[in-house]
């Protein structure tokens, strides 16, 4: 595609990066075929097609308005275009790129909307006031109303973390949301990889994710050296991986040599850290476990998360996993589609979050599971918000 | 003209809701162009209505008010059929993305128009059903655009294109009539209309409802890859399955540049140093596709095929052809920019056409990579480019006219899938002489006679083609003598 990036941004290394992207792009559109919003709302505007195309012009120099703004804001993310896109184009970077620059230069928000960006910020990413809040919202939860109860995440045991004793050692990140939601996931993990002859360490906070994709560029990349430092100490006694077990953070860690590039203090540390990051899934394909026997008589519907199979590639893995536990995984249509929860989607976009969540249910009803399976906390805890259908991370079925 | 857009705008929000009507440059922008972005145009303004009480109310608006209309599906037409006017307004389908009934039993399926290609055939394929025409755009184009456009695909060699696969069309006109052409009989009396509105390119109505015909999934396809160390070996293996009455699901050819890019793209085990390689397709009664693999193979490599497979099961199918499907904007990896050619051509001609096109390559000094629809020698040359390259586009369109003139010149047309739209007016004057458009004007002028369809597209004017004429002098005669010269 024809580009012509104004003086402002032409020279700097995101617009260099920027118009690279910009110029594989041939138009075609396949990508509005499998992009959430515009097949919910089918106007061009709500494509990647049609964004990619708010984002040149800002970057052209045009004058930025509300409706690039909301363009902008009402993407998931989800980054199916990319999967779809024949001509390899990086749509998940050039928005990222496009959301700080509009950010800059359109109006500002409404002072409600300002507020809510900045209460998530203050409380999502730490993980002790995250904590805190979630313990009150549960000790208060049966006198909410139903609507505001079902969003809440019930407390569930966790199994307990074997103590460290192989010689084979991985990190874990911990994340921010996580230990608190949903303790059990890594401690299954630290379980199943401790079975396996391979001790997990937890480690880290917040990835910077939610931050980044708000975006608050500085707040993100703040949390993405923190966590380097926390995983740093680790990775130089020989830990052979940093693992992830939410496939939203994989994504994000995996891009921290991208992100840091140009910071001299951190872009090698970077570089490693990204080098090591890892799935829990890959690490899991990697252990050779050894297949059930019997089978479980056990339908599962596995919601695959966006960062895991548009954002990491990886498809057909955590099925294998789950089948060779001996469940049955039951195949549900729109398989690509995002659930709606995306981060901070859902608090943002509450409207079409909920719609793409409905769609996203009855898709995964139609296989009639008995349990839902996600590699995601994110998602998960979405999907659990309006089903009576167990979802769990796959990690706590194995 | 400002204070006209502020007039219509105020109306057009009577009509529709606020969101569905778009009046401002930033939100406007996205819209000046379908798949061919080479030709951009601001629409005045857009509207996304969602249903046909709001097409008919905008179009009589739009009428009254002497307004250029211009429908568009989901953009991904090649030959600028919805690129919009300035001075017009943008009907904008998409919203119309329901399947209203499927009738299992008459094997059809009656769809809103900015249904997609593909999502048909996904709703019926539990019944065992599909929907034969498959552009290569099917997963994102509409089933509007394609009845408009007469859109083709892989699979039309044997089942052919949209106008075939359509029982009944309903539209409206620019003066808010309805209308239903064709009928849920094989056979409608009178004028055939429904197969003169497929292929109209919004000339003549808005096509606000579709009824398709669905075919039963065959029994069997299977599909094998050949690889040519020349092209011209493989444009004889096409001459050769043709000839020996074999009529192939899909008989499709890439030559080298168009199989290293995709390659790329796809993992489909392309071989990439193969200067072309055939993607041929049989499909029916296991027994008969058993068969006739056999005898594809053997005609193949009779025709000098270095390499022969076949695809071992169904995922390895589906990898060969997406492929073939995604190679447009695969493309988009060797090159920043591509224009597509749609030109058809005599089979028996395929070997020296592509020897031409070499020769024209080097000589307006433009990349070109083939991929096209060989077994009904509808090709698709792609000229690479560089938009931000002063003078290229300008160079890439010379180049293409000449290849679409070489068309005409060995007995073939302008255009096989894609639609004339704005891309080969100039060349609707080399294939038709003046009497002949004017009575495709008269065809236009009785749906539409204020001419505010799409006006511009498709069919040149006589004036046009007169300027054109002055430019181009073939064979020492100059087209359109009777006409003066601007």
């Amino acid at each position: 595609m024809q580009t012509a990036l104004a003086d402002f941004i032409r020279e700097t290394p995101r617009g260099r990066e920027a118009d690279a992207i910009l110029r594989k792009c041939v138009h075609c559109g396949l990508c509005t075929a499998t992009c959430p919003t515009y097949r919910l709302l089918g106007s061009e505007l709500d494509s990647p097609r049609g964004r990619i195309y708010l984002i040149k012009q800002m970057l052209e120099g045009a004058a930025v308005g509300a409706a690039t703004q909301l363009h902008l804001d009402r993407c998931l993310g989800c980054r199916a275009c990319e999967t779809t896109c024949p001509s390899g184009v990086e749509y998940g970077r050039l928005l990222e790129s496009g959301k700080i620059v509009a950010e800059q230069n359109a109006p500002q928000r409404s002072t409600k909307a300002r507020a809510l960006r900045r209460l998530i910020l203050a409380v999502v990413p730490h993980e002790k006031r995250f904590a805190f809040l979630l313990r009150i919202a549960q000790k208060l939860a049966p006198v909410l109303p139903r609507k505001l109860r079902a969003k809440i995440p019930q407390q569930r045991a966790a199994p307990a973390w074997p103590a460290p004793r192989h010689r084979r050692r991985m990190v874990v990140l911990r994340g921010c949301v996580q230990p608190a939601a949903a303790p059990a996931i890594d401690a299954a993990a630290a379980q199943l990889l401790d079975e396996h002859g391979v001790s997990l360490l937890g480690a880290g906070g917040c990835c910077g994710g939610v931050a980044l994709h708000l975006p608050a560029a500085k707040k993100g990349l703040a949390l993405a050296r923190k966590t380097i430092d926390a995983c740093w100490p680790l990775v130089e006694q020989g830990a052979e991986a940093v693992v992830v077990s939410a496939s939203g953070c994989a994504v994000t860690v995996k891009e921290y040599a991208h992100l840091l590039r140009d910071d001299p203090a951190y872009a090698e540390k970077a570089r490693v850290v990204s080098s090591l990051a890892r799935d829990l899934s890959e690490v899991a394909a990697a252990l050779n476990i050894i297949p059930a026997i019997a089978p479980r008589n056990l339908r599962v519907a596995f919601h695959s998360p966006c960062t895991l199979q548009h954002g990491q590639k990886i498809t057909g893995v955590v099925e294998r996993l789950l089948e060779d536990a001996g469940y049955t995984v039951a195949a549900a249509p729109n398989p690509h589609l995002c659930c709606g929860s995306a981060g901070t989607y859902s608090l943002l976009q509450p409207e079409l979050s909920r719609q793409l969540l409905k769609n996203k249910l009855r898709d995964l009803h139609t296989a009639a599971p008995d349990l839902i399976a996600t590699a995601n906390i994110g998602c998960l805890l979405h999907l659990q918000s309006r089903t009576a259908t167990p979802v769990r991370h796959w990690v706590e079925l194995l | 003209m400002k204070n006209k857009k502020h007039r219509l705008l105020k109306k057009l929000r009577r009509i529709l809701p606020a969101e569905a009507v778009l009046g401002d440059e930033e939100q406007l922008r996205p819209y000046e162009c379908d798949a061919l972005s080479a030709y951009r145009r601001l629409p005045m303004i857009a509207v996304l209505p969602d249903n046909v009480a709001q097409v008919r109310a905008v179009l009589q608006l739009c009428a009254r008010e002497q307004v250029p209309v211009v429908a568009r599906g989901a953009g991904t037409g090649l030959s600028g059929g919805a690129l919009p006017r300035t001075d017009g307004v943008l009907l904008v389908m998409a919203r119309f993305n329901r399947i209203l009934a499927v009738d299992e039993h008459n094997r059809t399926a009656t769809v809103q128009p900015g249904v997609t290609n593909l999502a048909v055939s996904e709703a019926v394929a539990h019944l065992g059903l599909f929907y034969a025409p498959d552009p290569s755009s099917q997963l994102a184009c509409t089933i509007g655009g394609n009845v408009a456009e007469n859109s083709g695909g892989v699979h039309c060699l044997k089942y052919g294109l949209t106008v075939h696969n359509i029982m009944e069309v309903k539209a409206v006109t620019m003066d808010g009539t309805a209308l239903t052409l064709g009928g849920r009989a094989l056979d409608a009396p009178g004028f055939d209309l429904a197969a003169l509105i497929t292929g109209s390119e919004g000339l003549l109505g808005v096509i606000v409802e579709v009824t398709v015909k669905l075919l039963p999934q065959p029994d069997t396809a299977r599909v094998l890859l050949a690889a040519f160390d020349q092209v011209e070996k493989a444009g004889d293996g096409v001459a050769a399955v043709i000839g020996a009455g074999i009529i192939p699901a899909g008989l499709e050819m890439m030559d080298n540049p168009a199989i290293r890019a995709t390659e790329e793209f796809a993992g489909a085990g392309y071989p990439v140093d193969a200067e072309a390689i055939l993607l041929c397709e049989v499909d029916g009664m296991a027994e008969e596709v058993a068969a006739q693999m056999e005898t594809v193979d053997a005609l193949l490599r009779q025709a000098g095929a270095v390499h022969i497979r076949a695809a071992r099961d169904e995922h390895e199918r589906a990898l060969f052809w997406s492929g073939r499907k995604g190679a447009f904007p695969a493309v988009g990896r060797i090159s920043p920019d591509y224009y597509c050619i749609d030109g058809t051509i005599p089979r028996r001609e395929l070997g020296r056409v592509l020897r031409h096109i070499k020769k024209l390559s080097a000589e307006f000094n433009l990349r070109v990579a083939n991929v096209f629809h060989a077994g009904d020698g509808n090709l698709h040359p792609l000229i690479l480019y560089d938009a931000n390259v002063p003078g290229e586009l300008e160079r890439t369109e010379e180049l293409a006219a000449a290849i679409l003139q070489h068309c005409v010149e060995v007995g073939g047309t302008i255009t096989g899938e894609h639609g004339v739209g704005v891309e080969k007016i100039n060349q609707m004057c080399t294939q038709f002489n003046a009497r002949e458009l004017a009575q495709m004007h008269a065809v236009k002028s009785a749906f539409d006679p204020g001419g505010l369809l799409n006006p511009g597209k498709a069919v040149p004017t006589l004036a046009r083609c007169a300027e054109f004429g002055a430019m181009h002098v073939h064979h020492g005669k100059v087209a359109f003598p009777e006409l003066e010269r601007f």
